[in-house]
């Protein structure tokens, strides 16, 4: 209470010997709130400490009349009121005496105080408010001046206790002694009392002083530069698009002056406080106008007619805009909450540079469409450039408030959601930082999936205390001390002493950051000493292998001059620069530094390189200049807008031309970044077209492991396409594939080989070759004790494989179902997707699913349909079908599976056209048996699958894609099997399934036709339908389809046309008899 | 400058002379004339053909922008291979060899005997102290400034004493440059760099001649193109 008091509280300065008098601020009024409800309820909390007697009284004049109190023991004197209780002698414990017109009050505990408070009323503040006036230190007078507050270190409660415990155990000895020392034992249960009241009071006093905190913090006083940088972030998120955007317009109000200390706000307002006036448009609602003063932002009324801003306040004052904004449009605040922010604080020095790679970027990202506005916004920025006013807003950009600066750190978190706001950044329309609004949004989420999160967690691990550090640090210091205060030559020896010592331990990477020798190290790259800097680099391309160093490099900038030394002409030094840069640009912020400084391209350009046989030195070092900048690239290639970079500098013939060497030093970075960038179409297509596959096939043979997975993985990521796949045979590349399975120790290797196995099998007639070659057995051994990565490619390839209905034998013969069928159990998405279809394909064969039968294969495929994601659901949905329609007893079996049916019908709620098409198809197999059909029919089955008739219905030939095709295949097929229940004909005729099937007969696929034409004949049984039928115009179709190849669409068209004559010929029958 | 040189005396002494520097150096013949015409427009009166100590000191300054004259004083005390305090025509041609087109040994030993003040084959620790004592530009305030400069002899020391007889022998230096040739150079400056090299070479050799002719050839070409 008493530091509360003293430091907290707003005292007036001391005046005429009166003391200090409390002001009347927020803030105290605050601490006498909750001094006031500390004393209130005091007495029953603490029914002892109540009790004890204070040392000094408390006295203040009051204002409470002694007639208010009435208490018993309380004695009136002559308008006086005297407690009888008396403390010592004659002072009283409680006493209110008249002073001339006042009353003064005088109290000696805790309970009368209470008393007074309460006798008070609604002046209870003003009752406090004089006794803390009065009583300075109150805490002295309730317990003595030894605890009277002190300004520092406050000890006087341990010697209190000290004291308290000597006293108890003196007088546990006199106990034993003699008996009976009540005296003394009295005076020890007061102290105790006494020290727990300091106790409560000390908690109070620490509760105030938090509370004060709290207001305190709550007063931060705005600056010109705040409101400036919570405009233009605003700025940037508003734009006409109310989907989009978060607000419509906002700007400052008033002629755009600024005055020297960065206010708006004409002179007289600012000694207001004002700063600026912003004027806003949100999406609901009217114009705001809103003054930002030093105290927080607020809503004032606006100009009038003449244009005079009228500044009276309206409403509550705030200390952001962004919550006021919050509070007074409802679609703002729902934007601002989706809105994920990055945008990114541009480092000043990059701002040129940033430019000109933004020109590149804006060439090669403009449509049709946007070129023209966006040259316009360019002229118009360059314009403005010019004018001085564009600096100071860029300056300003540079601040935004800490708050905006942490969201944008989050940007790395969420790829998945960038696309939309992808878009939404690039359609900004705010005039101002726009030119640079697009790269940063784009470069957010220009990575690619292939990125792995490698680093991004990177903890940051201080080294302890100075302690514990190594000698190492030491001498590393000492030598780091050399390399700032030395000369050229003391450099040198100190960047060479430093390579002595073990720089691939962390201890000394660590080492030389923390005593600042990383500044130096870069600093040294800016100089013109080549000797400088090549031992700079050598130094840095080993410590660089640590990912804190990595990013302290990146944030120190040092790849910006890294990218500048590799136009040097000594090649020693650019190898060391791209081989640094390999190492830094393992993380994303370092791989887009790289790529806005032009790095790309440089490094591109080292690749250049003539491939000579015969070594001599230069052809030796231009070809390590060429190994490096490969090296550097590959670190680059991890993102996808380098790639894209990277094909515009023109790197893929140069990599095609290095693919050539015979160098396997060459080959690694050559084909790593090949194998990196084949995630993109693009480089898919090149890598087939420059002829790349022969040498990625050679290299395949090659002795070497890792340049054997490169090799692999980059063949598994182009066989997408069937040319490849085709090349990759006739070059003999399935051989070499096959023989990597036996490399089982190396999980990496056999993933990538596994990988391209699986795509080369996709091609019919490389099925073939892998027979020959024996594949199958090699990869059901595979099916036991590999990593999942490994599993999902060799599941994959099985799957392929098992296209093949001799494969089907194999698998089996070999013993691969039971691995395969366990490996449903697993929670890998990816993996189960491939299990499902390999076993599904191996289900198509009867004895296959003997077995699959046994090993209850079924069920846990039926459980697979529970899955979250849709791919699994469906390929578990399609690997069904067969197992149903091979299996022995198949209905016996699906209605074994308690609540099956229900699952696989409420499936067809879902929204995925393949999980859809693959229910359909498994529906239609369960709807072969009566007893389930009647089971599904109950579970609702027809409204919902006539649902989807209209769903997906015909529209026109320009919107069709195979997978509705697909889709509408298996929906008639469905149809048609549910036909043969009760009256499900009638309920689909009633919920309107029959027109939009007719519609279905203009698709293109026959197999649409031929399952819509079986749906409708079916349908045709019925002659309500027949009716709909016809009026929906399908006799003409059905005509063309009687005369179709396809004996089935025949017959069911046939068929379908044959009920419909019926019935209208016993219309005519019955009309006319 | 001199674009042609022409042979001071017609005679096949000369011709035999020049011949032997050529063999002696990594210079043609036409070069080794021009280098030859350098120095003797360097000392214009002198009756021998030679430079002294100042001339030389002028001569590395323009030329090579070194400037820490004790360096500069070893290094010609490095050309002047028979002791007598001037440079004749053959240390001359020898020298500047080394200086311009030297193979990594050449420099090697050069260097180390730069760096041997009292050329006992030996780099001693106070030879280094000596090499090494301006090479610390702002020495802490509070401590001797000598203080460092011991620290980083010893640092020095450690780096190239191979075989522990606190004194570097040229094996080891040799051993150790070999190892990292940043070392080569590593108490202090004593060659030309890279860039006052070419310029100069550019004055002297054979190829810079020819191509600086066909370059102006061509931009007189491109020239009559753009008229």
């Amino acid at each position: 209470m008493g530091q509360a008091l003293i430091r907290a509280a707003q005292w007036t300065s001391a005046k005429g010997g009166s003391g200090g008098k409390l002001e009347f601020t927020k803030l105290n009024e605050e601490l006498l709130n909750s001094i006031i409800q500390f004393v209130d309820g005091f007495s029953a909390k603490y029914p002892e400490e109540t009790k004890l007697v204070f040392k000094k009284p408390l006295t203040w004049q009051t204002t409470v009349s002694p007639d208010a109190i009435n208490l018993p023991g309380l004695e009136d004197r002559g308008g006086d009121k005297i407690s009888e209780a008396k403390a010592d002698k004659d002072v009283p414990l409680f006493s209110l005496k008249r002073d001339g017109s006042d009353f003064e009050c005088s109290c000696m505990t805790m309970e009368y105080c209470e008393q007074v408070l309460r006798a008070s009323g609604d002046k209870k503040m003003i009752e406090l408010r004089a006794c803390l006036e009065a009583n300075r230190d109150p805490v002295a007078n309730m317990l003595g001046e030894r605890f009277a507050t002190v300004e520092g270190d406050d000890n006087s409660i341990f010697r209190f206790i000290e004291e308290i415990t000597k006293e108890i155990e003196q007088l546990a000895k006199q106990h034993a002694e003699n008996e009976g020392n009540t005296e003394k034992q009295e005076e020890i249960e007061e102290k105790k009392l006494i020290l727990k009241m300091r106790l409560i009071l000390l908690r109070v006093d620490q509760q105030l002083l938090n509370q004060s905190i709290a207001q305190i913090t709550k007063d931060v006083r705005l600056t010109p530069v705040m409101v400036d940088g919570e405009v233009s972030i605003l700025q940037e998120l508003s734009g006409d698009d109310e989907r989009k955007h978060v607000l419509e317009l906002i700007d400052f109000w008033g002629d755009g002056y600024v005055f020297k200390n960065g206010c708006r706000a004409p002179p007289q307002r600012q000694l207001h406080g004002d700063i600026a006036y912003i004027e806003v448009r949100p999406f609901d609602g009217n114009m705001l106008y809103i003054t930002a003063n030093t105290s927080g932002y607020y809503v004032n009324k606006g100009p009038d007619n003449r244009g005079d801003m009228n500044y009276e306040r309206e409403g509550d004052a705030y200390r952001e805009l962004v919550t006021l904004l919050k509070d007074k449009s409802a679609h703002f605040a729902e934007m601002i909450d989706k809105q994920e922010f990055h945008l990114k604080v541009q480092e000043k020095d990059d701002y040129m540079d940033a430019r000109k790679v933004e020109e590149d970027e804006e060439d090669k990202e403009s449509t049709a469409g946007y070129r023209p506005e966006r040259t316009k916004q360019k002229t118009e920025e360059d314009s403005k450039d010019k004018g001085q006013k564009q600096k100071t807003q860029k300056k300003k950009r540079l601040e935004p408030s800490l708050k905006w600066k942490a969201l944008g750190m989050e940007e790395y978190q969420e790829p998945d959601t960038r696309v939309e706001q992808k878009k939404l950044k690039k359609k900004k329309a705010s005039p101002r930082m726009k030119s640079k609004t697009p790269i940063d949004a784009e470069d957010t989420f220009s990575e690619s999936s292939t990125e792995s999160e490698e680093e991004e967690e990177a903890v940051e691990r201080r080294s302890e205390t100075n302690a514990d550090l190594p000698s190492e640090y030491w001498q590393i210091q000492k030598l780091v001390k050399y390399l700032k205060g030395g000369n050229q030559t003391a450099t040198i020896i100190a960047l060479c002493s430093m390579r002595d010592f073990n720089l691939a331990q962390e201890t000394c990477q660590l080492a030389i950051r923390d005593v600042g020798g990383l500044e130096v190290l870069i600093n040294l790259l800016d100089t013109e000493e080549v000797k400088c800097k090549i031992g700079s680099l050598k130094i840095l391309k080993e410590i660089s292998r640590n990912t804190q160093i990595r990013r302290a490099i990146a944030d120190l900038g040092g790849l910006q001059t890294m990218v500048k030394i590799l136009r040097d002409p000594d090649k020693d030094l650019k190898c060391l620069a791209a081989e640094t840069i390999a190492n830094v640009a393992k993380f994303r912020r370092a791989r887009r530094t790289v790529r806005q400084h032009g790095g790309i391209r440089k490094l591109v350009g080292l690749l250049d390189c003539p491939i000579v046989s015969a070594t001599n030195p230069e052809a030796d070092k231009d070809a390590e200049v060429a190994r490096s900048g490969a090296l550097a690239l590959w670190s680059c290639s991890k993102s996808k807008k380098n790639k894209e970079a990277m094909r515009k500098a023109g790197a893929i013939p140069l990599l095609a031309k290095l693919l050539k060497s015979p160098n396997e030093n060459m080959l690694i970075p050559v084909v790593g970044t090949l194998q990196e960038c084949a995630s993109e179409p693009s480089y898919r297509l090149a890598i087939r077209t420059e002829g790349m596959i022969e040498d990625l096939v050679k290299n395949l043979k090659s002795q070497t492991d890792e340049l054997q997975m490169h090799c692999a993985s980059a063949i598994f990521k182009c066989a997408e396409e069937k040319e490849t796949r085709d090349l990759v045979r006739q070059y003999g590349g399935l051989d070499p594939l096959v023989s990597l399975l036996q490399k089982t120790d190396n999980k990496e290797l056999l993933e990538a080989a596994t990988g391209a196995i699986w795509k080369c099998a996709i091609s019919p007639e490389n099925v073939t070759r892998f027979q020959e070659l024996r594949a199958i057995e090699q990869l059901v051994g595979l099916l036991n004790d590999q990593p999942e990565e490994v599993l999902v490619n060799v599941v994959g390839g099985l799957g392929e494989l098992a296209k093949d209905p001799p494969n089907r034998l194999l698998i089996r013969k070999a013993g691969g179902i039971p691995p395969l069928v366990n490996l449903l159990t697993g929670t890998n998405q990816a993996l189960l997707v491939n299990v499902t279809r390999a076993v599904g394909q191996c289900a198509e064969e009867q004895d296959n699913m003997a077995i699959i039968d046994k090993l209850d294969g079924v069920r846990l495929l039926w459980s697979l349909l529970k899955n979250q994601n849709p791919d699994v659901q469906a390929s578990a949905a399609w690997a069904i079908c067969p197992c149903i329609e091979n299996a022995k007893d198949a209905g016996e079996m699906v209605r074994s599976f308690v609540g099956g049916l229900e699952l696989i019908v409420s499936l067809l709620k879902s929204e995925h056209r393949e999980v859809l098409a693959s229910v359909c198809a498994a529906i239609a197999n369960i709807a072969k048996d009566e007893e389930n059909l009647a089971v599904i029919t109950d579970h609702g089955v027809v409204p919902m699958l006539a649902r989807l008739t209209n769903t997906y219905a015909w529209k026109g030939s320009k919107f069709q894609s195979k997978v509705d095709d697909k889709l509408r295949r298996h929906l008639a097929e469905a149809i048609a099997r549910c036909c043969n229940w009760g009256n499900n004909r009638t309920a689909f005729g009633r919920e309107g399934a029959v027109a939009p099937l007719v519609k279905y007969l203009r698709s293109q696929d026959e197999n649409v036709h031929r399952s819509t034409a079986r749906a409708l004949y079916q349908l045709s049984k019925n002659p309500e339908n027949c009716i709909t039928m016809h009026e929906a115009g399908v006799v003409q179709p059905l005509m063309k389809m009687v005369g179709s190849q396809d004996e089935d669409l025949q017959e069911a068209s046939a068929g379908c046309i044959g009920n419909i004559r019926r019935l209208a010929l016993a219309n005519e029958k019955a009309r006319y008899s | 400058m001199p674009s042609k040189a022409k042979p001071v005396y017609k005679g096949g002494e000369r011709m035999k002379f020049i011949e032997m520097l050529h063999h002696k150096s990594h210079f043609s013949k036409t070069e080794v004339e021009r280098l030859l015409q350098m120095l003797k427009q360097q000392c214009p009166n002198s009756p021998k053909i030679r430079m002294d100590r100042n001339k030389f000191n002028d001569f590395v300054h323009k030329n090579f922008e070194m400037t820490d004259e004790m360096i500069v004083d070893r290094v010609f005390r490095a050309f002047d291979e028979d002791n007598d305090g001037f440079i004749n025509e053959l240390e001359w041609v020898k020298g500047l060899s080394i200086f311009l087109r030297g193979t990594m040994e050449e420099k090697t030993k050069f260097c180390f005997d730069v760096y041997d003040m009292n050329a006992d084959g030996y780099i001693s620790r106070e030879e280094m102290f000596h090499l090494l004592k301006n090479s610390i530009l702002k020495p802490a305030t509070e401590e001797d400034p000598d203080e460092g400069i011991k620290d980083l002899v010893e640092i020095t020391l450690k780096k190239f004493d191979y075989d522990h007889d606190t004194r570097v022998s040229f094996e080891d230096w040799t051993k150790c440059v070999k190892e990292d040739s940043l070392l080569l150079e590593a108490l202090g400056p004593c060659l030309p760099n890279l860039k006052t090299r070419n310029a100069f070479l550019e004055l002297v050799s054979d190829a810079q001649h020819d191509t600086g002719m066909s370059i102006s050839a061509q931009q007189k070409m491109k020239g009559k193109v753009t008229y």
